[in-house]
């Protein structure tokens, strides 16, 4: 197994040098330098072209790449065009939230989709199948955002459920204090991501049970005299929990550009929210190293994905 | 080989119907066959013509919706048609052993080929998990695996065609069953592991006194393994008899057929094999009255055949289906009369 991680850890490496050059070329097509909005417009525009030099602007690209790459070695991501930060300190601030709402996001998901992917399989045809496949056809057709305004309008403003912003109320205090509240702003978002995340693993789950149901090991399980419930639980569904594992990888890149959508909806002071103020704000050192670290999620997701498969499937383990 | 009387399995009058587009049709219809201790019973026949049916319908396996199961199968005055599924689970692995055809798909490929053996011991036995292990160790040297304690921790996608359909045997022989039911045991193995499994399911049979349910479409195999052997033609049983007298006097113009169907090394090489005209019709297709092979044998007379043909005992012992055994020949031979004896 270990080898299986190993060599899969090394086909990420020339993966994140080719993200590096993608994102590096982005960076550069894009407009604007870091002394745009830094600088006094009434500089001399040679006393400009002197600081430019000086930051190396105009030396080869490669010697730039090199050194973007050096800095980001160094945690060093460059300051914000407009918050006049660093965009290291920036990002760690909003990745807190992003990774508590998406882990919540990834439990409920989870939660919800699983028994109902088990119930469908289980009564394939009768009235529960046919039910749960009528909430797929709904939370696969709706837009997240339609769903996400929706869900805000109805138990934010309206029953005043939930809070319809933040991420933490200004006057929590106490360990506790906070985190109940916390998880307060959390839940709603949560909760309306989870719903629309459950398709694919829903249909997954149903599609593995009703396939493996008929399969000939599972003929042999019940001529050993193995009870219907044990061959249901052990052998049915342990087989039929191996595209979700594989899907794994993708329901964390999908949590992560669904964050953009769903933090933006809620106010939520996320990485997604902070994406879609960096483009619309035009901050481009925020925005070329929020590319980058989706990138680099997107990655380790699907390594995950790879290493889940290995330890559950032993027939993709490397020897 | 000396035989008891013991009788293991006796079926009366079984017909298992499939549900085709809302409506049943016979798979095996009206089905009577015994099975003894210390005997191996071949059931033979084309595919599609209900040998597997038989076997799931003696064992409780098959779509409790789309199949309709009547008739007797009684084992120790026991009758498994309609059986409950918590006693059908008692019986199923510990007093029936069941051997599939494709050993690959037989085995559940996310768990190591030892724990699948041993959970026919937890369900039927009362061994601890370290006798359990033993016991599988044992059950794998019994059917010839090398290396018993590293093959327990393999998975089946890491073993030979050969010794996964080892592991099924130990799996189907753990509990010692009275019978043993083998669905075309050797058919998705080459020939000489063939020779190796039919070896050991000899020996498993004269160790353990049990009966076995051979089905095959393998003439070769029956041969070489069966007591008593009963041929199949479109879900019903043609002829009956001992493996002698199917070999040496058949009667029936289906076995006929079909061992003239069988190369034979000794016979002039150049002597082209028979082949039987048509098809075995789909079970929607089957004609329900008359001689259903009759189709397959245009140039006998409709005469020859029976209205509605029934088993006859020719000699002690020996059945077939319809009297047109009696004027059958093949169709590039004169018609001379084919005598019983």
């Amino acid at each position: 197994m270990w080898k299986t991680v190993l060599r899969r850890l090394l086909i990420m490496i020339p993966q994140l040098i080719i993200l590096s050059i993608i994102v590096f070329a982005l960076a550069k097509l894009m407009p604007g330098d870091p002394f745009t909005g830094l600088i006094n417009p009434n500089t001399d525009p040679k006393e400009l072209i002197r600081l430019k030099q000086e930051a190396g602007l105009y030396d080869p690209m490669w010697v730039q790449y090199f050194r973007w790459i050096g800095n980001l070695f160094h945690g060093d991501l460059g300051m914000s065009y407009i918050q006049k930060v660093p965009v290291t300190s920036l990002i760690a601030s909003r990745a807190v939230n992003t990774f508590w709402l998406s882990l919540l996001t990834v439990i409920l998901t989870y939660a919800i989709a699983v028994p109902m992917g088990i119930t469908q399989g289980r009564y394939q045809d009768k009235w529960q199948d046919q039910a749960i496949q009528i909430f797929n056809y709904i939370t696969f057709a709706v837009p997240g955002f339609v769903v996400y305004i929706l869900g805000l309008w109805l138990f934010g403003y309206t029953l005043n459920w939930f809070p319809i912003s933040g991420s933490v109320s200004a006057n929590a205090s106490g360990f506790f204090g906070i985190l109940l509240s916390r998880l307060d702003h959390m839940i709603l978002p949560a909760i309306l991501a989870a719903i629309i995340s459950t398709t694919v693993t829903v249909q997954y789950l149903r599609t593995g049970i009703v396939d493996n149901k008929v399969e000939d090991y599972v003929r042999t399980a019940r001529s050993k005299g193995v009870p219907e419930k044990v061959v249901f639980n052990k052998h049915i569904l342990r087989n039929s929990l191996l595209p979700i594992a594989a899907f794994f990888g993708n329901t964390i890149t999908g949590l992560l550009s669904g964050s953009v959508i769903i933090e933006t909806v809620f106010s939520y002071p996320g990485m997604g929210k902070l994406f879609i103020d960096s483009i619309s704000q035009r901050d481009y050192t925020t925005l070329t190293a929020l590319i980058l670290i989706y990138g680099i999620l997107t990655l380790i997701g699907n390594l995950l994905s790879d290493i889940i498969m290995s330890i559950v499937d032993p027939r993709i383990r490397i020897q | 080989m000396e035989k008891q009387s013991d009788l293991l399995l006796d079926i009366q009058h079984l017909h298992t119907a499939y549900r085709l587009q809302g409506k049943f049709y016979d798979a095996a219809d009206n089905i009577n066959l015994t099975l003894k201790r210390n005997e191996v019973l071949a059931i033979v026949g084309e595919s599609g013509c209900g040998k597997s049916t038989i076997a799931s319908s003696i064992v409780g396996l098959y779509d409790h919706k789309n199949t309709k199961v009547t008739g007797d199968i009684l084992y120790n005055e026991l009758n498994l048609v309609g059986l409950n599924e918590s006693l059908f689970n008692k019986i199923r692995g510990d007093k029936i052993g069941i051997i599939f055809q494709d050993p690959l798909a037989s085995l559940n490929p996310l768990m190591r080929v030892g724990d699948q053996v041993a959970e026919t011991l937890y369900y039927h036995t009362d061994m601890d998990e370290k006798q359990r292990y033993a016991m599988v160790i044992e059950l794998f040297n019994q059917v010839g695996m090398p290396r018993p304690e590293e093959m327990y921790a393999m998975y089946p996608h890491e073993l030979s065609g050969g010794l996964r359909q080892r592991v099924v045997i130990a799996m189907a022989i753990a509990c010692k069953p009275e019978i043993i039911i083998a669905d075309e045991p050797t058919t998705a193995l080459d020939v000489t592991i063939q020779a190796q499994i039919l070896d050991l399911l000899e020996k498993i049979q004269q160790q353990s006194n049990s009966g076995i349910i051979l089905i095959t479409h393998d003439l070769g195999v029956v041969a070489e393994t069966a007591d008593e052997v009963a041929v199949m033609y479109g879900g019903q049983i043609v002829e009956k008899s001992d493996v002698k007298t199917i070999f040496e006097h058949p009667l029936h113009p289906y076995t006929r057929s079909l061992l003239n169907s069988m190369p034979q090394t000794d016979d002039d090489s150049d002597e082209q094999l028979h082949v039987i005209h048509g098809t075995v019709p789909s079970l929607k297709n089957m004609p329900r009255e008359g001689d259903r092979f009759a189709a397959r044998i245009p140039w006998i007379p409709e005469s020859a055949h029976e209205k509605d043909p029934k088993m006859h005992e020719v000699e002690p012992g020996h059945w077939v289906r319809c009297t047109c055994w009696k004027t059958f020949h093949f169709e590039n031979e004169d018609s001379k009369v084919v005598s019983g004896e």
